[in-house]
């Protein structure tokens, strides 16, 4: 997917430069930008490790933990099919409190893992169908979480931002906005068509 | 507003105070602890910057060669009919692809227009409110196995396209 999208930026970027006689700028472009890129992950480094290290406390001293305990019942409003105290459960709420406090990166593995014990309870595992668990699952963490955005954050003050947290409280609000669109299709679909 | 911008000056102090003195009261090693995450922190960038260089080479490109005002122009002029700013178009539709090269048009965006105006404040909201539909889809799908994604796809762009539209009404 990438490699298309990739190649296709370049392909077009330098094709429709011979037309638009743009040769000098795109030599330029393109090395600004790679200068730039190295600039902006030195910055990204304080800004990440400043983050992720706050929230490995969190991990540590269980706090993630009792967020999860505490939207758990709220897991069984969304996921009709997943009995209580299933392996499940622990995973999707684990994914989903990862993803709101803005660590992607402990929040994947955590969806694999809920997706994997989502299958077990599909009906239609063995014809490869999702189970209306799964597509709500998936249309929640694609409908974003994110209650901190610490990447835009960065970004913003990097370029030169007055003040670069200004965003979060309409993010919030945006990301609320889409969430809740996602859960209502999710579930009118799912009482509608139920497991086929 | 003046609500939002409230919540958005308090969060971060407030949620860093909130996760220390928690830790603080569990007896965590607090400083131990942030060293371990903040090494995890320094090597995920580290991880990410070639990806990095290579998207905004090729924007730095598209930039450059004048394709991506070429592309907005055309395209604003049909949404602009709805409210929807031109300059965003091809961001809104590359983060359903990648959230790599959404980074790229987005630092791109605040380089042209600026972090604080109306077009950056947007495409910095629509960036924290949405995530890559086709990338997630298949890392967790593939995981395991499932052809078949039903009302998914469906689902995930109704979501998105509210974060979308939700973007631009409340900068607005």
């Amino acid at each position: 997917m990438l490699n298309y999208l990739w190649g296709g930026m370049i392909v077009a970027g330098i094709i429709f430069g011979v037309f638009s006689g743009k040769m000098p700028d795109i030599t330029n472009g393109a090395l600004d930008s790679a200068k730039e890129a190295v600039d902006l992950c030195v910055m990204m480094i304080g800004i990440m490790s400043m983050w992720v290290g706050i929230m490995e406390i969190a991990t540590k001293s269980g706090m993630i933990d009792i967020i999860a305990k505490k939207i758990r019942p709220l897991i069984h409003i969304l996921f009709p099919g997943v009995p209580k105290g299933h392996l499940a459960e622990k995973y999707i709420t684990t994914n989903m409190v990862a993803n709101f406090l803005g660590l992607g990166w402990a929040a994947t593995p955590a969806g694999i893992m809920a997706m994997k014990y989502l299958q077990e309870l599909n009906p239609n595992r063995d014809k490869r169908i999702a189970s209306c668990d799964m597509c709500t699952f998936l249309i929640i963490n694609i409908s974003s979480l994110q209650l901190i955005p610490i990447n835009v954050i960065a970004y913003r003050s990097q370029y030169g931002s007055v003040n670069p947290t200004k965003i979060i409280g309409a993010g919030i609000m945006a990301t609320t906005i889409s969430t809740i669109a996602g859960i209502v299709f999710a579930l009118v679909m799912a009482k509608k068509t139920k497991n086929v | 507003m003046r609500f939002l911008l409230y919540i958005s000056d308090f969060i971060v102090p407030v949620v860093i105070l909130g996760i220390v003195m928690y830790g603080l009261v569990q007896n965590v090693n607090v400083y131990d602890e942030f060293i371990k995450g903040a090494r995890n922190g320094f090597l995920t960038v580290i991880k990410i910057m070639p990806t990095l260089i290579g998207l905004m080479v090729a924007v730095g490109i598209l930039r450059a060669s004048g394709f991506l005002e070429f592309c907005g122009n055309i395209l604003g002029r049909f949404t602009s009919y709805i409210g929807f700013p031109g300059e965003l178009v091809p961001l809104a539709i590359v983060r359903m692809f990648s959230s790599s090269a959404a980074t790229g048009l987005v630092l791109d965006i605040f380089k042209q227009y600026g972090t604080d105006s109306k077009i950056g404040l947007i495409a910095s909201v629509m960036m924290s409110c949405t995530e890559t539909i086709f990338y997630t889809m298949s890392v967790y799908f593939m995981a395991v196995k499932v052809k078949k994604t039903r009302y998914t796809l469906a689902g995930a762009m109704i979501a998105t396209l509210a974060g979308i539209v939700a973007s631009v009404w409340i900068v607005g």
